[in-house]
């Protein structure tokens, strides 16, 4: 990686990674085209695996979207992996702390939004055209 | 061809904003004939609009932030006026206008006068403190400041053509929705808050990234100044809580331009969502908007004190307690819309718990000062204002967090005192504070003391006389934004707030004569040193004002008080190590693509408004072709040579040494 | 607080000693544990690090914007107000093939990063235009299924459901539409400037931008469609 900076007057820090940076990092399970390979494959394979769930019977009816959600988690791990490389190593820490941070404030968003709306729903009168969360 | 726009887009038959704006007008052209009568204009656009350098910027944001701090203010003593004047007859505004003026009042004191002027201070200051040159992305950092602008200018048109929206400064649906209004006042508070939005996220990822991944050689995450630390964790929260306020403006944008129904009344859709969205950004806001004061609070006390902070770390811990918890306590915004007990004891007991972060910054605070040498300069007083009337507001918050009060206190007069009390002692009275603070470091002389000291007094005990009689009318059953007020029972705590009002212009005016009589006065307010308060930060060891590239070479930190440390062993005698020779530096170039995407955005905002769509499309090639333009640029940065470095730094050394001389024959 | 006073060996002015050796220096090479490795104890990163640390946040926010965005359709996705339910209205064959186009042009959008450490500028150029190609495709299988349901009468002004609906599924359509004009933009400059330090990182970012939109469409297809599809 060649990183040619004017702007320093001292050498950078070669232990800080940036995100999604490859090539550098020897705690990276795999790197290069495997690790793309690899991935591709994983994800071709969860991919397939949740339409299967939907478009077959193998999976118990009212299990089908903990199943899903399983599958979409992860699919996204097997990207924010091999694609992005993320690791756990020290030099990554910054970007997957930021990455916490974010999945935090999605979470309490998305689940808090469900959980405060559901009951403000449920305290309606109800009306016609609106049909309760969920229904 | 020009959309909804005619003639009768300018309200004639209301005579007082337009005659207001037509001042304003008049005031701008004059100004800018002035300027260019007096060929200021290329130096103007060279060294200022231009510009990339992060002071300048915060200068900006400050300036910026001022007019429409006077702006806001105008419509709150229109607002307080009349209210009082409907007393004894009819008052002067007319429900529609009136509506407008309080819905103007608080979106222009949040987004463009609160919001850039705490964003110029972190500016200003944050790389300063960091001991590096820039921010990370300097050119995004002047797109996102003319972002800013441009919005404000949105807002700030509104007053001649068109109108502004009558829905409160969060356009709660469906109120907002194009059933029940119709014109384009909403339309301008959506495009103007996206526009400036935009610009609030990226500054805040520019700065995250700039604490994040540039500091001087040594400064790990503890040695980093409280405000810094404070800083980072509002930009945190801007980045991760504004998406949220774009996403929910964008549905109600959906709503009324393509006839989605996410929170209409109909098909469907659920207005309770926008309450909940909105202020799932709103919260977190209010932290974005007092936590770089509560860091600067800290720097002035420890500074002002002559002491280092009192416990440090437990202020970071506090900080980025606030910053994550920040996140879970929305609900309490309304609590009356009948979510039910479960829910509302949940985000109750969030809210209180809140409160403890703060509970420890203030101990900190009390325990900075105790013990210290206290010098009583003006940042100080604001700091010790601060202190002592944000902790009854904090108070009153805690009784507000409890859902069985709230459902008494809702929408009432206590919860308009209680968030101005939090809000003018925490942000504003930390806006002047960071003013008074490093205007020395802007401009390179100090502000007025007997100015500012008279402008502090006037606003402490104005702003007391204002809201604590509101308090009381709240308690009474007063609810907000009346535009008539039928009880006489209120009158004798009205007129108090009225007769605040009046003292808060006093404070006001003081301060805007104290910035006059200072620039008149600046010979013998000059700061030589670079060090006027005996600060304990790396951004007073350069000089007043700094030179473009901050520091000749990066200071080498090995302690919590960098500059201080440093200080000390200066004045006991040891000489510094002048460097040997200096190298050239780097510099990014300046660049008008900030002020060229604001235009288009500017464009963009004014055509969507207005239903011009070819008008929109322009502009959207045009905001496209200025970033291929920025893009396709070869030279990005210029050269410092060496020997203007070296000239810069030795003078600087120079000066201190004498300073130190000085210092060590009167002590 | 200022523990370090008393030392004799601290430099006396702040500028005059900066980074000739750094004590704080720790991780794989050594050091007493006064920061943490990419803590940035050791003075600013490099450029590469900071633009795309900075990309980074910006993308985190870019995903939280769609937080929103779903929090919306799964709170209004039963409101279909007697309107058609994402039963009758998901294609699942047309999602599948979508899926398959934007995770091949991921795979491949990273086989040109691979290409573009090579400097091999053909294999570059090449993968980027399969990545782009594949990216167009995706997007015109998504307007053509808008245009079909609106043609139905299942448009999104038909109930708070298809508005969700509409606007979460074409946010992320927007944004791979942006992400074609960005990436020709960007070919078309690689073209005539060559692999140029900020075109890399640009490439880099861009990378990042294109995966992590990637992501947002897993979400999307198993949470709207197949979980709409099987409800």
């Amino acid at each position: 990686m060649s990183v040619k900076d004017h702007r320093e007057d001292h050498a950078p820090d070669m232990d800080d990674a940036a995100p999604g940076q490859e090539t550098v990092n020897e705690r990276e399970p795999v790197g290069g085209l495997q690790g793309y390979v690899i991935g591709f494959g994983f994800a071709v394979l969860l991919t397939a695996a949740s339409f299967a769930v939907v478009m077959t019977d193998l999976v118990y009816g009212p299990a089908v979207v903990s199943a899903l959600v399983v599958l979409a988690i992860g699919q996204m791990g097997v990207h924010l992996v091999f694609f992005l490389h993320l690791t756990t190593g020290p030099d990554n820490t910054n970007n997957v702390l930021a990455l916490a941070f974010g999945i935090f404030v999605v979470v309490l968003v998305v689940l808090g939004s469900i959980w405060i709306m559901s009951h403000l729903n449920h305290a309606m009168m109800p009306m016609p055209g609106m049909n309760r969360f969920g229904s | 061809m020009l959309g909804k726009l005619d003639w009768a887009a300018i309200p004639f038959e209301e005579p007082i904003p337009l005659i207001a704006a037509l001042v304003v007008f008049l005031g701008m052209v004059g100004l800018f004939a002035w300027v260019a009568l007096k060929g200021w204009l290329p130096y103007l656009w060279r060294e200022w609009i231009t510009s990339v350098d992060h002071k300048r910027i915060g200068v900006m944001y400050i300036i910026l932030a001022m007019l429409m701090l006077l702006r806001g203010f105008v419509d709150a003593i229109m607002m307080r006026t009349h209210q009082t004047a409907t007393l004894f007859g009819e008052g002067y505004l007319p429900p529609d206008h009136y509506d407008q003026i309080f819905s103007a009042h608080g979106t222009i004191m949040i987004f463009f006068a609160s919001m850039p002027f705490m964003i110029g201070l972190m500016n200003f200051v944050v790389p300063l403190q960091l001991g590096v040159r820039d921010v990370a992305f300097p050119t995004l950092n002047s797109v996102g400041f003319w972002l800013t602008a441009s919005g404000a200018l949105l807002v700030n048109l509104s007053l001649v053509i068109g109108e502004f929206a009558r829905t409160g400064w969060l356009p709660y649906a469906p109120l907002s929705e194009l059933e029940y209004s119709p014109g384009v006042g909403v339309d301008y508070y959506l495009w103007a808050i996206q526009i400036s939005g935009v610009g609030t996220l990226v500054t805040g990822v520019n700065l995250v990234t700039t604490i994040l991944k540039m500091r001087a050689p040594g400064m790990g995450y503890l040695r980093m100044p409280i405000f810094c630390w404070t800083s980072l964790a509002s930009c945190m929260l801007i980045v991760a809580a504004f998406p949220i306020l774009t996403a929910t403006l964008a549905m109600l944008t959906l709503d009324r331009y393509l006839g989605f129904h996410f929170f209409t009344n109909t098909a469907g859709g659920n207005p309770m969502m926008f309450v909940n969205l909105i202020w799932a950004w709103g919260h977190p806001e209010v932290y974005i908007l007092v936590l770089p004061a509560f860091g600067l609070f800290s720097e002035i006390f420890s500074t002002f004190s002559s002491k280092p902070l009192f416990g440090y770390r437990s202020m970071v811990a506090a900080t980025l307690f606030i910053c994550v918890v920040s996140f879970t306590v929305w609900l309490h915004h309304f609590f009356t819309m009948g979510a039910g007990a479960d829910v509302n004891a949940a985000f109750g007991i969030a809210t209180s718990v809140i409160a403890v972060g703060t509970g420890v910054k203030i101990y900190n605070w009390m325990f900075t000062m105790y013990g210290g040498r206290i010098r009583f300069d003006t940042p100080m007083l604001w700091a010790l204002g601060f202190i002592t009337t944000f902790t009854v507001g904090g108070m009153t918050g805690v009784l507000l967090a409890v859902p069985a009060a709230d459902f008494v206190l809702h929408n009432s007069m206590f919860l308009v005192a209680h968030f101005h009390n939090v809000i003018i002692s925490g942000v504003l009275f930390g806006a002047f504070a960071g003013y008074t603070f490093w205007f020395p470091k802007a401009f390179g002389f100090r502000l007025h003391e007997g100015w500012g000291k008279a402008a502090f007094w006037f606003t402490l005990v104005g702003f007391i006389l204002v809201f604590v009689p509101l308090y009381v009318v709240g308690l009474q059953g007063m609810t907000r934004r009346l535009q008539s007020i039928p009880v006489d029972g209120w009158a004798p705590s009205l007129l108090v707030a009225l007769f605040g009002v009046a003292v808060m212009i006093a404070g006001a005016a003081c301060q805007v004569i104290q910035l006059f009589v200072s620039i008149r006065q600046r010979d013998s307010l000059r700061d030589e040193t670079g060090d006027p308060w005996d600060g304990r930060s790396l951004e007073w060891s350069t000089p007043s004002p700094p030179p473009a590239f901050n520091f000749a070479r990066l200071p080498h930190v090995e302690d919590e008080e960098p500059y201080w440390n440093i200080k000390q062993r200066a004045i006991e005698g040891q000489p510094p190590e002048v460097p040997e020779s200096y190298q050239p530096i780097e510099m990014p170039k300046n660049s008008p693509t900030g002020f060229v995407s604001a235009f288009f955005a500017t464009l963009i905002g004014f055509a969507l408004i207005w239903h011009i769509w070819w008008l929109a499309i322009l502009g959207m090639i045009g905001a496209y072709a200025t970033f291929v333009v920025f893009a396709w640029r070869d030279e990005a940065e210029y050269e410092i040579p060496a020997s203007e470095v070296e000239r810069v730094d030795r003078e600087r050394l120079e000066t201190r040494q004498a300073w130190y001389k000085r210092r060590e024959e009167h002590a | 607080m200022s523990g370090a006073a008393g030392s004799s060996t601290l430099p006396s002015d702040i500028s005059a000693r900066s980074g000739e050796h750094d004590p704080y220096r720790v991780g794989r090479h050594g050091g007493h544990g006064h920061g943490s490795t990419g803590s940035g104890a050791v003075g600013p990163a490099s450029r590469y690090v900071t633009v795309t640390y900075g990309f980074w946040i910006f993308l985190l926010s870019d995903i939280i914007m769609f937080s929103a965005f779903f929090a919306g359709y799964a709170v209004l996705s039963g409101a279909t107000a007697g309107g058609p339910t994402g039963r009758e209205l998901f294609e699942l064959p047309r999602v599948a093939i979508q899926t398959g186009l934007l995770l091949t042009s991921s795979f491949t959008c990273g086989l040109g990063s691979l290409a573009s450490h090579r400097r091999d500028m053909a294999w570059t150029q090449i993968w980027l235009l399969v990545t782009g190609v594949l990216g167009a495709a995706f997007l015109v299988l998504e307007v053509q299924e808008f245009a079909a349901m609106i043609d139905e009468g299942a448009g999104p002004t038909r109930s708070a459901f298809l508005s969700s609906f509409f606007a979460l599924v074409g946010c992320h359509g927007l944004h791979v539409g942006l992400g074609l004009l960005w990436l020709g933009t960007m070919m078309a400059q690689l073209w005539l400037k060559g692999f140029r330090d900020d075109i890399l990182r640009r490439l880099h970012c861009f990378n990042l931008f294109w995966h992590a939109l990637d992501i947002v469409w897993v979400a999307i297809f198993s949470l709207v469609y197949l979980l709409g599809a099987s409800a």
